[in-house]
């Protein structure tokens, strides 16, 4: 059968669950195969995981470059490898970093893409959510072979070992590759708490919370919940929560099994980053707040009654 | 500096949506159609910077005959002029040929620095910058939420952005000629004085179409595309559930629901 390239996602030094989402998906087109993009030692660390969830070879394409400037180098080493071993799929994650190479590399190999991609056909058919999850799409790259990258939580990732072998891809970085360089990684302190793409329960806030203070009830429920926080635009326009954590239109798209609403009224901006969730939640004072018109369970009433209530109840069932 | 912002014409976002049911493309008749909100953003920016640094700002547009109403908007900004792409041949074209025509469009300029949305509201595709930084050969800086620049003298300048990572940030550098994508949290768009309406209204707007690039009609549009919808339907809106009125039990109801669906 024929490999299916899975670029691996990593953070903190492990594998992100989109990859092994993607490794999973990854089956059904034919023998998945990790490819690795970073700094020398990137793929050790991680060949077990890969494992794990099917990966039968890891490519370990590993240089400085590839992690001191802005993906070309990436885009041109899995350019190289794709080449080399002619897959039939490469996947990715729909994230900032997925679509930038899956971008350069479309241009590279003058081949399809589909981005945002949510399930993905053995014969490479591919389902999308359009217009904030109004629409769904299905469609196909018809030249070359089937680039797309995967939007995170999409399905369950279910493990399937196999005896990874680790093959070390040489990398040549040219300097056309290496225009745009990391000059500095900052790392801001973000807690336990889950990536917010990846959660399988988000609490976001909206301007009803109140405060930058007030979301401390947020992410107490939250973290009750295992869940991560998000904030909607005009939380975050008023100051009360980072842009990163933003869930919207101009903010991140995220489909967990829970979705908690609290103090957000559900204008439509803010439902195009959330109506795919499983089962939404809702608490608002206002009982006409589109928000019920798509939450399976609603609370009118005041979030700083009913949102510490639900916490302590949450406490006494444990 | 030379700089050229790159304007997407969008369906309102804030309105109901459609793909056409003929050939699947974006329904652009009967929506309400806008400036992707994101570029105005680099507009902004790119109206700060010939304030710091002087220079041409031009917005650059490929779209239908229609777009030319949001190039007037973009230009009552600020900006001093605009290049717009229209050709009936590009209807329904993908990121792939779309970066390949801005591609050629922005060679007619030969800008210093092109500024654009980090991502447009009807595609969500986020590939545009990069793909014409791989056409181009120039580099790309992307998802900027702050961007400093510091000329050399010699009409070129160093950038620096800071970009938003899951971590935290990265601060990211190049030389120009670059392309940089902004998100909407790098400034606050000014609004179109009455005087900028007005002066928008005699500011030269150049049209070119695929024959003026020397691109063949076959390599673009929906012909030409390297992708395609096979069907689209729109989703079964979701239905509002059980909806309580708080009366002191509320935060236990709530979580009743959540345990009867196990997530507590």
């Amino acid at each position: 059968m024929a490999e299916v390239l899975v670029v691996v996602e990593q953070a903190g030094g492990a594998v992100k669950k989109v990859t092994l989402e993607m490794l999973t998906l990854a089956r059904e087109l034919g023998t998945p195969a990790a490819v690795v993009l970073g700094a020398p030692g990137a793929a050790a660390a991680v060949v077990d995981k890969l494992a794990e969830y099917g990966a039968a070879t890891v490519y370990a394409a590993e240089h400085e470059d590839l992690d001191g400037y802005l993906v070309a180098p990436k885009a041109a080493a899995l350019a190289d490898l794709v080449r080399q071993v002619s897959p039939a799929a490469v996947l990715l994650g729909s994230t900032q970093e997925g679509k930038e190479i899956a971008g350069r590399l479309a241009v590279k190999l003058d081949n399809g893409l589909l981005t945002d991609v949510t399930g993905l056909a053995a014969d490479g058919t591919a389902t999308q959510a359009i217009f904030a999850g109004s629409t769904i799409v299905t469609s196909r790259v018809t030249r070359g072979l089937p680039l797309v990258t995967v939007r995170p939580n999409s399905l369950t990732p279910t493990p399937a070992p196999a005896e990874a072998k680790v093959s070390a891809v040489e990398v040549a970085v040219d300097g056309s590759a290496k225009l745009a360089r990391i000059v500095e990684r900052v790392a801001e302190a973000k807690g336990a708490r889950p990536e917010l793409t990846e959660a399988s329960v988000v609490v976001s806030g909206g301007r009803g919370v109140g405060s930058a203070e007030n979301f401390k009830q947020v992410e107490e429920l939250a973290d009750l919940l295992g869940g991560a926080v998000g904030a909607s635009r005009a939380a975050v326009d008023s100051g009360f929560y980072p842009h990163q954590f933003q869930v919207g239109q101009t903010g991140k798209t995220v489909s967990p099994q829970l979705y908690i609403a609290l103090g957000i009224s559900g204008a439509i901006q803010h439902r195009a980053g959330m109506q795919t969730s499983k089962v939404i939640v809702a608490v608002n004072k206002d009982p006409e707040a589109p928000i019920f018109e798509l939450a399976d369970f609603g609370v009118v009433g005041d979030l700083h009654k009913v949102v510490p209530q639900a916490a302590e109840e949450i406490r006494k069932r444990r | 500096m030379n700089i050229v912002v790159l304007v997407k014409q969008v369906p309102d976002s804030g309105a109901e949506r459609n793909l056409r049911s003929d050939d699947n493309t974006v329904d652009r008749e009967s929506a309400t159609n806008v400036i992707n909100e994101m570029d105005e953003y680099a507009i902004e920016e790119a109206l700060r910077i010939q304030e710091a640094h002087g220079g041409e700002v031009t917005v650059l547009t490929m779209g239908p005959e229609r777009a030319g109403e949001s190039i007037r908007k973009a230009l009552s900004m600020g900006p001093d002029k605009a290049v717009h792409v229209v050709d009936d041949a590009l209807h329904g074209s993908d990121a792939l040929a779309t970066s390949k025509v801005l591609a050629a469009a922005l060679g007619t300029v030969n800008p210093d620095l092109i500024l654009c949305g980090a991502e447009s509201t009807d595609g969500r595709v986020q590939v545009m910058p990069h793909m014409l930084a791989e056409r181009m050969g120039i580099a790309a800086l992307t998802g900027a939420r702050k961007l400093t620049v510091d000329t050399n003298g010699a009409g070129g300048a160093t950038l620096t952005i800071e970009r938003q990572t899951e971590e935290g940030y990265e601060v990211v550098t190049a030389s120009t000629p670059a392309v940089v994508s902004v998100w909407d949290t790098i400034n606050e768009p000014r609004y179109p004085s009455f005087k900028g309406i007005m002066a928008a209204k005699k500011k030269p707007v150049t049209t070119l179409s695929l024959a003026d690039l020397g691109i063949p009609a076959a390599e673009v549009g929906l012909a030409g595309a390297y992708s395609a919808v096979v069907e689209h339907a729109k989703r079964p809106p979701r239905q509002g559930g059980t909806k309580v009125v708080d009366e002191g039990d509320g935060g236990v109801k709530l979580v009743e629901f959540l345990a009867s669906e196990k997530f507590v």
